[in-house]
């Protein structure tokens, strides 16, 4: 009886390193409602504290929109997203004159990551851009960035 | 006992002044202070305005059809409210993107009238 309990939790506890690879997004919903209206929740864990902070500091530009909250919101999400942050596995996080790098396709991860993508394909029509994580990555919006889950569209 | 009579208050509180699509053509009028005309808020919203987008380059030129973000690609539901119950409904969002995507398509805020004239149209969209 108490075997069958615990067998599930077992095999649980087993499948979590297999899962640490995902960029499971925590929950919290001041990001998700503002920052996943304009493209797919990016994992907070792909840039460091510092360059979130930077981001979080210039919305009304953001890459040439403007993504401006009020000041409650913007505080809060910069706390989360500074909380959950990663450290050093997003590899270089700042550009060559020192300045903190505000997109995850720059840092030095995503381009090691993505060494076999050539440039051509990055610039397919169903692609357009390589912060489209969701054109390849069939279930980014779920922080499931796995070998499993990619097709590269034509 | 006081805290909860309190949050009954505030819910009672949003409920009342949950907003309607027709609340904001009414509000908007009320500050330009002139009546809309659905005709100047089509031409508003599909052409540009000087920037790089207009409001249609990611809502679409027949809003109550699905659109998509300009850069990002991203699925924007319809934004017309015959075809989608959810918009203007709440007037923090709506005040939030009338900010945003003015400042993008016309790098500046749009006035009373120009606001106005694209919720007639919207709501005139069957
Ligand atoms: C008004 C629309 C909008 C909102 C709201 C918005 N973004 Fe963005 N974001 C963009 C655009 C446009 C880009 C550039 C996409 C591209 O280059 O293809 C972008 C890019 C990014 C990138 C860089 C992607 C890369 O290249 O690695 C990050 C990270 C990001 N946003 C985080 C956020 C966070 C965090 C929030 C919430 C505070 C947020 N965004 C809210 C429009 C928005
Ligand atoms: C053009 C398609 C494409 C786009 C767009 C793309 N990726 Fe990838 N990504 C790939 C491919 C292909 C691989 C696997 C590379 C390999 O195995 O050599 C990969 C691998 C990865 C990995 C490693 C997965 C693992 O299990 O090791 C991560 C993390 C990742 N991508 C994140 C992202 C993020 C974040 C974005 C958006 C900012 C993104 N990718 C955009 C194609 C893409
Ligand atoms: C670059 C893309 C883009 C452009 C250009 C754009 N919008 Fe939007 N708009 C969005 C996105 C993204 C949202 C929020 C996502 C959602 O609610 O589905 C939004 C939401 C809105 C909302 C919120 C409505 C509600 O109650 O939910 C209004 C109002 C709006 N847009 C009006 C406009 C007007 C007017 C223009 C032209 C001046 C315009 N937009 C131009 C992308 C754009």
């Amino acid at each position: 009886m108490k075997l069958r309990i615990a067998l599930p939790v077992l095999l649980a506890a087993l499948a979590l390193p297999a899962l640490a690879d995902n960029y499971s997004l925590p929950k919290n919903a001041a990001f998700e409602e503002e920052c996943t209206s304009c493209h797919i929740a990016y994992p907070p864990q792909m840039l460091d504290a510092h360059s979130w902070l930077h981001m979080m500091n210039g919305l009304a530009t953001h890459f040439g929109t403007d993504a401006s909250i009020d000041d409650k919101r913007r505080a809060a999400i910069a706390d989360f997203l500074a909380q959950n942050s990663g450290g050093r596995k997003t590899g270089r996080t700042v550009d060559a004159r020192g300045n903190p790098l505000l997109r995850i396709t720059e840092t030095a991860r995503f381009e090691k990551k993505h060494r076999k993508v050539d440039a051509a394909t990055w610039k397919r029509a169903s692609i357009k851009s390589p912060a489209n994580c969701g054109a390849c990555h069939t279930q980014a919006a779920a922080g499931d960035y796995s070998e499993r889950s990619i097709t590269i569209p034509k | 006992m006081r805290h909860i009579l309190l949050i009954a208050a505030a819910v009672l509180a949003t409920n009342v002044y949950a907003e309607t699509p027709r609340d904001f053509l009414t509000r908007f009028e009320k500050e330009a202070g002139a009546p809309a005309s659905a005709e100047r808020g089509a031409r508003f919203f599909t052409t540009k305005q000087g920037g790089e987008w207009s409001c249609a380059s990611c809502h679409t030129e027949k809003p109550t059809q699905p659109g998509r973000h300009a850069r990002t690609d991203k699925a924007i539901t319809p934004l017309a409210p015959a075809a989608n119950a959810e918009r203007f409904t709440d007037a923090a969002k709506v005040d939030k993107w009338f900010r945003r995507n003015c400042n993008d398509t016309l790098n500046r805020v749009c006035s009373p009238q120009e606001k106005a004239d694209v919720m007639a149209w919207l709501l005139a969209l069957k």
